[in-house]
């Protein structure tokens, strides 16, 4: 008979003020093999753990349960706190009577009975556990960024830094992300790419880095400090080594009706490009839609005027496949699609254009030139209205847009609104909000120098139309504060386009199986406690792809995430979880339901002589490989002979738990 | 005559070599009764027998074949080879053990006319063969009825009148194990009810709930593997309508994953294997079940 000891935590008030935690205790006592069972205030604390390594000591107890909170706080800690006193650690079986009973009832006798019955199945399971020991993986010394953008860079600097290798993965054929695509950048108005491309270079510079350009990660298995990247780098058609980045090719290149990217399409270029002038790496690629050699054999321009010879037009798809220790998701996002937004008018005139357009058409590198012009006619604009939340804060049940502030919106127009106020002293500019939003450091400083200083005209109120009259735009909107409906006839549009996840975010938290919120956007682990690691182990955020956020707090994020993997990347073996499953081979039916089902790929099948009673036969049986097994219990439940099991969490201890509750 | 041609074609095949044994059908106690049979020589062949009565669907005899030396011809009617092939997805037999030959189907019948699952054919496509036996009568499509609709008149009721309707049912099984013992899905090397360890038995035995829950980890069990080939109804000895069972999960992942006939096409994930972004949430399975 083992013997029990169950131990009843009051979590201060917030278990005790509504399970009579003394009667808990009180009644476990009647449980077949229970021979001490008690409460305390603060179980976890160390008078708590002391109060249960005691009474391990006096009565020799084989196992225990503790009526607390949630196993995912502090399972951990009771596991420690019994290994420590000599007992197997998986002999701890947490009752939550926390989350699950005293924080959703309120009727004391209710609670009671409840917690009563949950510590009543955590004994029951208790008599069907098993010592189990844990094994440990060796940590793969290599990070994986995916995306980069500044989150990625920085997270790769400052990992690289502490002597790791990361390979950074960027899908475009440049890093910088949309940061290389600013103009200046609030509050303080320094030039992006003056402070952006110092940090491109350096991340080229590092020893440590390594960029793969113009690719994407296809596959992923595996598991913290252990998984396995397959990544596919597209074919640019241009010699990464050869290329010099002299463009000789570009100012050649007869097809000149690519969409320029880069610039938010407001130009062309070339079939070969490289995307802008800092572009890191600083080769081209060539646009396989557009160049003509590749579309009909025609052309080859470009392969006689590269001097270097780094023109490949048979260049094909590369598949890189590596290790890695640790995942850092850095994919940042893309402005939303406003087309749909008919009353905007953005389809059809080219004056209307997204926050992002702007940067474009008022950077010195931009299609013109820095020298504001509309798209139209290139003429100069005498009014400009800009329109706040544009996509963001919207009523989910309209399908309009986003439910979420996307944050930047309103620093990003005030900043647009004072630098053109500042260098086109005679234009107009007017903004319609909703509120503005500036907590953050010298934010709100920068907003009111907009209005004070600068005299931007801030009108609260929405825009309800905006239509095209003789080639003004004539933007109708509500003005609350005077109580009327105006009118202005602009020049030139701005829209505050919400921002959203990179419409790649979905199947990358597919791959990684970590989890995601209903916009796409990357969950944290915990939205307090823990804002830069994703559920899933071994997995890290970083930057906008966990939420709209500025550079500022990127940059600090991307260092959050970053002392995170150099914490995981420093240790050499991470002790793995016990409790993975196996399969029965005498009732297996080789079926491969469960291989199926099996999200990490830990399933395999081998044809094996089995023997038992009455069996000697070749048969196909499943194999969990338990160093890939993460213990969800898939297989387990989709087996129907019940030849899947899993340590920790068996059937019969299951059944038993659900009998103590049931019967 | 098919059933002639037959004959002929499986001599052939067992006086060549190419195959080891038959399975066929042969007459049983009834006029009615055709049982499925093994042959190994020419003698033994004159019993064989194909026509109206030889419903049986021979998929799940070839898992105890599968060990045997040598291949087996095994007959399969259009409707069968879907239960075959669905054995081979779940890698329970060998394709090159098997030669199997497509017999042309016009409808089978038992004492009271059209078997219920000829009332809803699949269609006369054969999934699988290396030979097809039929004639130009067998081709004809049977007559289209709605196969759910029974199912959709149980899903009417209230939960209180369905729950008296099954228990009216269940209530005249008497475990004689039939309906598993035939069914092309419940292929366990060792059921759980079988399976003293699994816990399952033992509870059910102890309470009048016991053909009930049976039944339903039997319809889980088997669910997404089923290709409602109807023999669970056909064999049953009390006439229990098991293929409602079956068939409102069928009905429900058709309406929740998109239509799946179980046995069709190339191995592959099943709705109930696999997860994909359009999956419905739970919520809205939940709220279907509250109906
Ligand atoms: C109009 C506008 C003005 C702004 N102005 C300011 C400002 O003045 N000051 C300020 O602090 N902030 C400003 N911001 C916010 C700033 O742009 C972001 O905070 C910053 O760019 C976030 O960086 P990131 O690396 O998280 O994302 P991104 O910059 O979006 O970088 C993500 C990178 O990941 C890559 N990627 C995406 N998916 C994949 C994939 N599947 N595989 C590989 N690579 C992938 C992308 O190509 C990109 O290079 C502004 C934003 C906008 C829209
Ligand atoms: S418990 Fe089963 S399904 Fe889950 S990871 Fe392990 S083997 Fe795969
Ligand atoms: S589901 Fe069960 S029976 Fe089928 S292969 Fe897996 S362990 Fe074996
Ligand atoms: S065949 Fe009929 S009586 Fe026999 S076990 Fe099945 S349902 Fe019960
Ligand atoms: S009832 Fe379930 S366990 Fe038993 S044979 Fe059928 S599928 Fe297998």
């Amino acid at each position: 008979m083992q013997k029990i000891g169950v131990f009843v935590c009051w979590c201060g008030s917030n278990i005790a003020a509504t399970v009579d935690v003394k009667a808990v205790a009180e009644a476990m006592k009647n449980e077949d093999g229970v021979v001490v069972s008690t409460d305390y205030q603060y179980m976890c604390s160390a008078a708590g753990q002391k109060m249960i390594q005691d009474a391990i000591h006096e009565h020799q107890l084989d196992g225990i349960v503790v009526c607390s909170c949630s196993p995912r706080m502090h399972e951990a800690t009771f596991r420690k706190t019994a290994e420590a006193a000599g007992l197997n650690p998986y002999m701890v079986e947490i009752a939550n009577i926390r989350e699950q009973c005293s924080w959703i009832h309120k009727d004391i006798p209710e609670g009671t009975e409840k917690a009563i019955i949950l510590a009543r199945s955590a004994i029951a399971k208790l008599r069907h556990n098993m010592p189990l020991q844990a094994g440990t993986s060796a940590v793969k010394k290599r990070c994986l960024v995916i995306g980069g953008g500044i989150a990625g860079i920085q997270t790769a600097l400052d990992v690289a830094d502490a002597g790791f290798e990361v390979d950074i993965v960027e899908k475009r054929p440049t890093i910088g992300g949309r940061m290389a695509q600013l103009d200046k950048t609030f509050p303080t108005l320094d030039c992006s790419a003056c402070i952006l491309t110092p940090k491109m270079v350096e991340a080229s510079q590092s020893e440590k880095i390594n960029i793969i350009s113009y690719a994407e990660v296809e596959k992923v298995s595996g598991f913290v400090g252990n998984f396995t990247a397959t990544i596919r780098k597209k074919a640019r058609y241009v010699d990464e080594v050869k290329c010099t980045g002299c463009g000789l090719c570009m100012a050649k290149c007869p097809a000149k009706k690519g969409k320029n990217e880069f610039n938010m399409e407001l130009d062309n270029r070339p079939a070969i490009y490289i995307p802008f002038a800092q572009a890191i790496p600083n080769v081209a690629v060539i646009d396989p839609e557009q160049c003509n050699k590749l579309k009909n054999g025609k052309c080859g321009l470009c392969e006689r005027v590269c001097t270097a010879g780094a023109i490949n037009y048979k260049q094909e798809d590369e598949l890189i496949e590596r290790e890695y220790g640790a995942i850092v998701v850095a994919t940042g996002f893309q402005p939303m699609d406003v087309n749909p937004l008919n009353e905007l008018g953005y389809a059809e005139n080219a004056d209307v254009v997204t926050s992002l357009e702007l940067e474009r058409l008022m950077n010195a590198a931009g299609p013109s030139k820095g020298t504001l012009l509309r798209p139209s006619d290139g003429k100069h604009p005498h009014t400009i209205v800009f329109v706040q939340c544009v996509g963001s804060r919207c009523d989910e049940n309209t399908k309009r847009g986003k439910p979420y502030c996307s944050k930047i919106c309103c620093m990003y127009t005030a900043k647009h609104a004072m630098l053109i106020r500042e260098k086109y002293p005679d234009t107009d500019v007017h903004v319609f909000y909703i509120d503005v939003r500036t907590p953050g450091k010298n934010f709100d400083e920068f907003y009111r120098r907009a209005v004070e200083q600068y005299g931007v005209d801030y009108i609260k109120g929405q825009v309800g139309k905006i239509a095209n009259e003789n080639g003004k735009l004539m933007v109708q909107g509500s003005d609350l504060i005077n109580g009327e409906q105006i009118t202005i006839a602009a020049d030139l549009v701005v829209l505050a386009t919400a921002i959203e996840p990179d419409p790649t975010a979905r199947s990358i938290g597919t791959m990684l199986t970590s989890s995601m919120d209903t916009n796409d956007f990357f969950t944290e682990a915990h939205p307090k406690l823990r804002p830069v690691e994703s559920p899933t182990a071994g997995i890290f955020l970083s930057g906008v792809a966990q939420g709209p956020k500025d550079i500022p707090e990127t940059v600090a994020q991307a260092g959050a995430a970053a002392s995170k993997v150099i914490g995981l990347l420093a240790k050499d073996h991470l002790v793995t979880n016990p409790c993975v499953a196996g399969s029965n081979e005498l009732l297996c039916n080789g079926c491969s339901q469960c291989e199926k089902v099996c999200p990490y790929g830990a399933i395999t099948y081998i044809d094996k002589e089995v023997r038992g009673p009455g069996v000697r036969e070749v048969r196909r049986v499943a194999q969990v490989n338990p160093a890939v097994c993460q213990g969800c219990g898939a297989c387990t439940v989709t087996c129907p002979s019940g030849a899947m099991d899993l340590k920790g969490f068996s059937n019969q201890q299951i059944m038993a738990e659900v009998d103590a509750i049931c019967l | 005559m098919i059933a002639n041609e037959l004959k002929k074609r499986a001599l052939e095949l067992l006086a060549d070599g190419t195959v080891k044994r038959v399975l066929g059908w042969q007459k049983g106690e009834f006029e009615h009764d055709w049982s499925p049979a093994l042959f190994e020589t020419a003698e033994e062949m004159k019993g064989f027998v194909y026509g109206k009565y030889a419903g049986a669907n021979l998929s799940k005899y070839c898992l105890k074949l599968n060990k045997e030396e040598g291949k087996t011809l095994v007959m399969l009617k259009p409707c069968d080879t879907y239960s075959f092939n669905q054995l081979l997805h779940e890698h329970r037999l060998n394709r090159e053990n098997f030669y199997i030959i497509g017999v042309g189907c016009k409808g089978m019948e038992d004492q009271n006319g059209l078997l219920m699952k000829c009332t809803c054919c699949k269609g006369k496509v054969f999934e699988l063969s290396d030979e097809v036996i039929d004639d130009e009568e067998s081709r004809q499509p049977m007559p289209e009825v709605d196969r759910f609709e029974q199912v959709a008149k149980l899903e009417q009721m209230t939960h209180q009148e369905r729950f008296e309707f099954w228990r009216n049912e269940l209530s005249r099984c008497i475990r004689c194990n039939a309906c598993r013992n035939v069914c092309p899905a419940c292929t366990c090397v060792k059921c759980v009810f079988d399976n003293p360890g699994s816990g399952i038995a033992s509870k059910a035995n102890v309470t009048d709930f016991e053909e009930n829950m049976f039944h339903i980890i039997r319809a889980y069990h088997v669910a997404g593997r089923c290709t409602d080939c109807g023999e669970c109804s056909r064999v049953c000895p009390q006439n229990i309508p098991l293929h409602l069972l079956n068939r409102k999960f069928i009905k429900d992942m058709n309406e929740l994953y998109g239509e799946y006939q179980a046995g069709e096409g190339a191995e592959e994930r099943t709705p109930m294997t696999s997860y994909t972004l359009e999956d419905v949430e739970p919520g809205i399975v939940h709220e279907r079940g509250n109906e």
